[in-house]
């Protein structure tokens, strides 16, 4: 069945698909049409929605519902993100499943309420402190932030992990064709031996982060980071775009690449052979899906709505193996298909020059 | 018929001195010897003028002086 | 003859860690205590906070999830969202509470959030080894208050159950003590009567406890029983602030 939704509905929707029935969130542009939603539909089928005094307390409630075995989401925009940064160290650590939003906007700083995608150094490479990693899936269209939401929840289940979604304001506010699908297990159904339900039949369940004992801690970090690399070795995704024979390789991510597909698609037309890897799970970051093509590439040029985040990781991808351009817009700009048609360009033009 | 009557746990005692100033009938000292934390566990040390009115359990922080019911 | 020990089954049989004649030893069989006497330990969920108590959940016989600093409202909300049958309470220090923690206790009191807080209030951050808190004194001295806090530099010291009981929200609020045998009796019916006022879907509940702090305040265990009853009961004078049963 098709639907016509907004992003940020589409979100929703597929939360309460996919089982979850309690979010805490806090208004703040451009997510605040998500909450609004849920206000609506939670308690049409006996959720819980509560807007909380903050993003701090509402990342806390997410911290107590999910200890106490709810399914539970909540969302915010780039500061409030920031905000709730402890506690999502906290979350990771007791490894509680839950399913956190994030609809950038332009910053740093109260910023603007433009897309960006300035947040991915902050969703992969911490914001909370402590050695942690969030699943973070980027969705590139409606349909995406749909079906990548119920796909946040499975993972958050089955990984007992929080797990983030990274839009921007423009997926946000778009309305596309969405597919329903609200056929599969929800994880409400599924049991939480560990969740603080009251202790009967004498096992106590203990919800804690606080480990006093450096070699206990260490433990629990080399547990973590066991389950890390299970997940870097099982749930890499990627879209390959033009890839097969590209000599000019782009990499980018949610809203930009549907732009940059677009200046693949024209340097093509120029006899450009451009193609574009995609990449939906920030973290982990696809390596996988990027090395193959590295070896033919002449350059890459990773595209972002930021000063050079993905960048990083796309570098250490490519390894050295070939240069690597990057082509950003900040503070709320988004760039133009011919913007980065022009970079391609610039790029070959560097490519054959050094090689001639 | 259940019947109680003061406990002393001397291990849990840390010598804080609450349940002697709470005693009416100042019949709590400590004992000579120490325990493994080193406190000189609570002592009753007249017994029979005890009239189980509950104040040292109630002050004590630890447990160190508790009811226990007898049958 | 059979000899059974009185302890009460919402504890566990581990030693307390906290200083010799510290309150919060008997505040933790208070609350216990309450839980036995309203059979509710095995549907229970305690909220533990940060500062001397963080280990509550060694104490307490129960499940518990232990919460960042400040948030243990926000936390005991969302866990009696989820399982609104459940009695869930959450234990805190002046510093938690009342300082990084005051938004979360106000949002919760004024949502009327069906849980039970126990504020256990020292006049200082017990953990950290006596800071100034918010509910300082003025004179007092503490670790960042050499002098004796000032008013000029750092203000008044907050009532809390006073400004608590401007909101329409909470069902019962009191502040009691524990320095001595009359007062810990009505403590325990104070935090009976909390507990009770949740079970019986009444909303939100808070038991501030005026407690001692011998370490920090740098005093025995008697002189620090004496120092609460002359300067923190004037300040914060004990009684029932808001009943929806009607005062006492």
């Amino acid at each position: 069945m098709k639907k016509l939704l907004k992003g940020n509905v589409a979100i929703g929707e597929a939360a309460i698909a996919a089982g979850c029935r309690y979010f805490f969130g806090y208004p703040i542009t451009p997510q605040t049409e998500l909450s609004e939603h849920l206000a609506t539909r939670l308690p049409e089928i006996g959720g819980v929605f509560l807007q909380a005094e903050s993003e701090i307390a509402a990342i806390n409630m997410v911290y107590g519902a999910a200890g106490a075995g709810g399914t539970v989401m909540t969302s915010s925009s780039s500061p409030g993100i920031s905000l709730k940064s402890e506690t999502i160290s906290y979350i990771a650590t007791a490894e509680l499943p839950c399913v956190i939003v994030n609809i950038m906007r332009g910053g740093p700083g109260l910023g603007g309420i433009q897309p960006s995608q300035s947040d991915y150094f902050q969703a992969t490479k911490g914001g909370g402190h402590g050695d942690y990693h969030l699943i973070v899936l980027a969705p590139s269209s409606v349909q995406e932030m749909y079906s990548l939401t119920t796909k946040a929840f499975q993972l958050a289940e089955t990984y007992r992990n929080p797990v983030m979604i990274i839009g921007d304001g423009l997926l946000g506010q778009m309305m596309e064709p969405v597919e329903i699908n609200d056929s599969f297990l929800t994880p409400s159904q599924m049991d939480k031996p560990w969740a603080t339900t009251g202790c009967q039949n004498g096992q106590r369940r203990i919800i804690n982060t606080l480990y006093l004992d450096p070699e206990r801690l260490e433990e629990q970090n080399q547990k973590l980071q066991q389950k890390y690399s299970l997940i870097v070795s099982q749930e890499q995704m990627a879209e390959s775009y033009l890839t097969t024979d590209a000599e000019y390789l782009l990499v980018a991510f949610g809203t930009t690449a549907r732009i940059a597909k677009e200046a693949v698609e024209a340097a093509r037309r120029k006899g450009i052979k451009a193609g574009l890897i995609r990449p939906i799970t920030l973290w982990p970051f696809p390596v996988s899906h990027i090395a193959p093509f590295i070896n033919k590439s002449r350059a890459v040029l990773t595209v972002e709505m930021n000063c050079g985040q993905m960048l990083e990781d796309v570098k250490l991808a490519v390894n050295g193996k070939t240069e690597v351009y990057f082509y950003g817009r900040s503070g709320g700009m988004v760039p133009s298909s011919k913007e980065i048609l022009d970079k391609i360009i610039e790029m070959r033009d560097r490519s054959y020059e050094c090689c001639s | 018929m259940k019947n109680r009557q003061l406990l002393i746990i001397p291990e849990r005692c840390k010598e804080c001195g609450l349940c002697r100033d709470a005693c009416p009938k100042q019949i709590l000292t400590t004992e000579d010897n120490i325990n493994s934390s080193g406190y000189h566990p609570v002592l009753l040390s007249n017994p029979d003028k005890c009239s189980l009115c509950g104040n040292c359990i109630l002050v004590c922080p630890d447990l160190a002086i508790i009811y226990e019911e007898v049958s | 003859m059979n000899a059974v020990p009185k302890i009460p089954s919402s504890l566990t049989d581990k030693q307390f860690h906290y200083c010799p004649g510290c309150s919060h030893g008997i505040i933790h069989r208070l609350v216990a205590e309450a839980l036995d006497f309203h059979n509710v330990r095995e549907r229970t969920v305690g909220v533990a906070s940060v500062g001397c108590s963080v280990l509550a959940y060694n104490y307490f016989n129960i499940d518990m999830q232990q919460a960042a600093h400040g948030r243990a409202p926000a936390v005991a909300t969302g866990i009696k969202r989820v399982l609104p049958n459940n009695i869930v309470f959450s234990y805190q220090g002046d510093g938690d509470l009342a300082s990084i923690g005051t938004a979360e206790i106000v949002h919760a009191a004024a949502r009327g959030e069906n849980i039970t807080v126990i504020f256990v209030n020292n006049a200082c951050y017990g953990m950290t080894g006596g800071q100034m808190a918010p509910t300082s004194l003025i004179g007092q001295v503490t670790s960042t208050t050499p002098k004796g806090r000032s008013r000029v530099e750092t203000g008044f010291p907050i009532k809390v159950t006073e400004m608590l009981s401007t909101l329409d929200g909470p069902a019962y609020l009191s502040r009691v003590s524990v320095h001595k045998p009359a007062q810990i009796r009505k403590a325990a019916r104070s935090i009976q009567k909390a507990f009770r006022y949740q079970i019986e879907n009444k909303g939100f509940s808070l038991v501030e406890i005026l407690a001692t702090c011998p370490t920090n305040w740098k005093l025995t265990p008697r002189e620090a029983v004496k120092w609460l009853e002359n300067n923190m009961i004037p300040h914060y004078p004990l009684g029932e602030f808001k009943d929806v049963e009607g005062c006492e």
